[in-house]
């Protein structure tokens, strides 16, 4: 490594400045901070520089001499399997000998990148005797915390993460916001002086997590009636070139891998394997919108091959209270997939217009899904939660560390505790998400917050209004001073999870939706247009309605996006399109109107009866598109689908796109002009 | 250089080619004007220049010179749109939110209703990953009923 400038007012931090262990402390620790000696993919961080100046800093050359090996790009051709997981139910052999028709298909979908509109980025601050302060667009300030606890050890003697007002995450903000506070710490160390971290939007894209692109196989046996009798599932993910939380995605994704089907006899394994790419990570839905693109898609090839219609097949084979799911967990009454899917039926007049446009070049398509609640199996009990309350001179503060990311945390919250403890919600506050003043709540993921945080706030109200017997909070801090509680999460009774077999309650419960997307393919440009959306979801109960519908109008928009417009393009290990003029998201033009329905089926462990609800929106918008493509007479099994995607599959059935493009006279922009096809 | 900012006539020294984004946060501390891409793709630092919702990332301020600069600090904070935004939930995290104001205020100021079809072109160039930008539209359609009931 050679620096060719004068270094005079930079800081350069190596890997020998690192005071703790040179690792970003997650799963498998096997992410270094810097690289001591090799480096695995493109975007890995080796050098760290800081200058006062900003233009100074950037145009500071630094020659790197690297001896190249060969690089492994293809997740199939990967040997190193970060973790593999099996589960398994009845006999398979015996399944699929009692179907009539098996039906097979392979289905894959791409990476997504976060695109928060702010990006990554942090600063730290040295203070007093050696204290140290981390503030940040961040999810999960406990994360940090323990990443930099590793990584500084003994030369931090107090420190603290203090999340700020964050412009977004959707998991983009979960675990990277580990690696630059480790960056900017590690420069104010050996600096002494505060250090600002902010990635440009092309460094955000080519060095940040995404979703994990996945292959997903499935073998499934079916009776002529449509009743399934073996579900055989093999689920592939591409984990980059480090561990990160990759076992955890790969975990929710097999669990969901069956869909919200009832089948006796089921294997679903999974694999989550290194390339050498920039590590993938969280992404809204964890794993499961891949595994349930996959059996959506595929439930629509089976129905198709046994002559029935979509609705159908799905109303013989879907959840009901009392089934029990792949990993053998028993359904209790708050299991709505059947309501869920009549009601998005009935409202779209699903049944007539998927009669009246087929041949038209209009489709219509559903996807029927589930989404399991809070972190999955033994998660919440090793994490062991603890959140609590004070009283304050106004009121009641709320100290969690979970953090408001736009999706209402601090509303929320706010709500459940002022009904809890019996005082007006403006007397509430929600303390600041700093390490050195709130508990461990543990982390702003998994559609946990609402449930899990909001139900140990609903102990914790319960117990302080007891305490107070009666006096306001404020009067009673006036004549006694500050009266805290607090609660620490507990397994509800019952529920058993076994990490060794997969086997038993995965989710202290699920949510449930039914999407129907009603799209057009324009036959000159084969883009494809959702003309309307309808989501019916069911998660217990919306606490702030308003807010819930933003979940999910805003994960149904993202959802779209992953289905037709996001292409991650990687070459050589690095994303191509790393700017915001080519990796397109969904602008209002993009993005259809919705027609949002939030039935209620109350969740006896969660807060009012709400269960988790933050992922559930993006599990479904893209079997329902590419469902719907189907419809049109489009055989697409992978997505984004991209027009020149759809133009493929037109090439493949010409005649069931052709009467649209010969006939249509509908005026449009691309009409005018356009080539005839 | 000399322009007219939220109503104040402005004079600052800047380097002819700096962006309008960077020198309104940081020579006058202006942070309401945010930086999503620095390309002119996702409207997050919109601003009025004479009237006209552009992309301060991508104007050099020399630009400005003589102009009528509007920021989001520029409105009062209780401007039928911004109570909007609120009621409906427009914003979610917030970031896009100056930007979305900016750029929707000629839609609110419009004397006749704006069609679906003409809120949606008219906010085309500003990127929102939170809503899906079904309550933004509800609280441009909002704040146009409140402005014009007056």
């Amino acid at each position: 490594m050679v620096l060719d400038f004068d270094a005079t007012g930079f800081t350069v931090v190596d890997h020998r400045d690192i005071p703790g262990r040179n690792v970003i402390a997650l799963i498998q620790d096997d992410q270094p901070c810097l690289v001591t000696d090799e480096i695995r993919h493109f975007a890995e961080p080796v050098l760290l520089l800081a200058h006062e100046d900003r233009g100074t800093l950037f145009s500071a050359p630094v020659t790197l001499q690297v001896e190249a090996g060969t690089a492994v790009l293809d997740a199939g051709a990967s040997q190193h399997v970060f973790k593999h997981i099996k589960i398994e139910k009845g006999n398979l052999a015996r399944g699929f000998e009692r179907a009539d028709v098996i039906v097979e298909g392979t289905y894959t979908t791409g990476a997504q990148e976060h695109v928060y509109i702010e990006t990554n980025g942090v600063i730290a601050v040295p203070e007093g005797e050696g204290g140290m302060a981390l503030y940040g667009s961040l999810q999960c300030p406990y994360y940090v915390h323990k990443a930099l606890k590793v990584l500084l050890g003994d030369a931090v003697k107090a420190l603290r993460v203090i999340q700020v007002e964050t412009g977004g995450g959707f998991g983009g903000k979960e675990d990277y916001p580990s690696i630059i506070a480790a960056h900017a710490c590690l420069l104010a160390l050996k600096s002494g002086r505060p250090v600002k971290i902010v990635y440009d939007r092309h460094e955000d894209m080519i060095a940040t997590t995404k979703r994990h692109p996945a292959v997903v196989r499935h073998r499934t046996g079916v009776t002529h009636a449509g009743r399934l009798t073996a579900i055989e599932v093999d689920v592939l993910m591409d984990g980059g070139a480090y561990c990160t939380l990759s076992p955890v995605v790969l975990s929710r994704g097999v669990i969901h891998a069956a869909g919200p089907y009832r089948c006796a006899n089921t294997r679903i394994e999974g694999r989550v394997v290194a390339t050498n790419t920039p590590p993938n990570g969280a992404f809204r839905g964890f794993g499961a919108p891949q595994t349930l693109f996959a059996m959506e898609v595929h439930m629509d090839r089976i129905a198709e091959a046994l002559g029935l219609d979509p609705v159908t097949l799905r109303l013989r084979n879907a959840l009901k209270p009392g089934d029990t799911t792949a990993t053998g967990q028993k359904l209790g009454e708050d299991s709505s997939a059947l309501q869920v899917l009549k009601e998005a039926v009935r409202r779209t007049r699903f049944k007539r217009k998927r009669a009246q446009w087929a041949g038209t070049g209009r489709g219509i398509g559903l996807a029927l899904f589930y989404h399991g609640a809070g972190f999955t199996g033994s998660g919440e009990v090793m994490l062991g939660s603890r959140a609590g309350l004070e009283t304050t001179a106004q009121g009641v503060r709320i100290l969690v560390a979970n953090t408001e990311i736009g999706q209402g945390t601090r509303t929320m919250l706010a709500q459940i505790v002022a009904d809890g403890v019996g005082v007006p919600y403006e007397q509430v506050e929600v303390s600041p998400a700093d390490t050195s003043k709130v508990p461990d709540s543990g982390p702003t993921v998994a559609s946990r917050t609402c449930m899990v945080v909001g139900g140990l706030l609903t102990r914790a109200a319960a117990r302080l209004r007891d305490q107070l017997a009666g006096v306001s909070p404020a009067e009673h801090h006036a004549r006694h001073g500050r009266l805290h509680v607090e609660e620490q999460y507990a397994a509800p009774e019952g529920r058993r999870w076994d990490d060794a077999t997969y086997r038993g309650d995965a989710y202290a419960t699920f949510a449930w939706g039914c999407d129907v997307a009603e799209i057009e393919v324009d036959p000159v440009t084969h883009e494809t247009r959702v003309t309307k959306f309808t989501a019916v979801q069911e998660f217990g109960r919306p606490i702030h309605p308003a807010m819930a519908r933003g979940q999910i109008e805003g994960g149904s928009a993202q959802g779209l996006g992953w289905a037709l417009l996001e292409n991650v393009v990687m070459r050589d290990g690095a994303m191509l399109n790393a700017q915001l003029t080519n990796y397109v998201i969904p602008t209002t033009l993009d993005t259809p109107p919705m027609d949002i329905v939030m039935l209620e089926n109350h969740y006896a462990g969660g807060p009012f009866g709400a269960k988790g609800m933050g992922e559930l929106p993006i599990d479904g918008p893209a079997p329902a598109v590419v469902n719907a493509l189907r419809h049109a007479g489009l055989d697409v099994r992978s997505i984004p689908a991209t027009p020149e995607l759809v133009a493929k599959a037109i090439r493949l059935a010409p005649s069931l796109i052709a009467p649209r493009a010969t006939t249509s006279a509908r005026p449009g922009p691309a009409s005018p002009g356009a080539p005839t096809p | 250089m000399n322009f007219t900012l939220n109503g104040q006539p402005h004079e600052l020294d800047a380097h002819p080619l700096k962006r309008l984004l960077d020198v309104l946060r940081e020579d006058l501390s202006l942070t309401g004007t945010k930086e999503g891409c620095g390309e002119g793709e996702c409207g997050a630092c919109t601003v009025l220049i004479d009237g006209a919702p552009v992309c301060s990332c991508l104007v050099p301020c020399a630009q400005a010179e003589g102009c009528e600069v509007v920021t989001i600090e520029g409105l009062s904070g209780d401007h039928p749109l911004q109570r909007a935004m609120l009621r409906e939930v427009g914003a979610q995290c917030g970031i896009c939110t100056p930007g979305v104001v900016m750029a929707a205020l000629a839609l609110v100021e419009s004397a006749k209703q704006p069609s679906l079809a003409r809120m949606r072109e008219a906010l085309a160039g500003n990127l929102c990953r939170c809503t899906g930008y079904e309550a933004i539209h509800r609280a441009v359609l909002a704040a146009h009923a409140e402005r014009h009931a007056q």
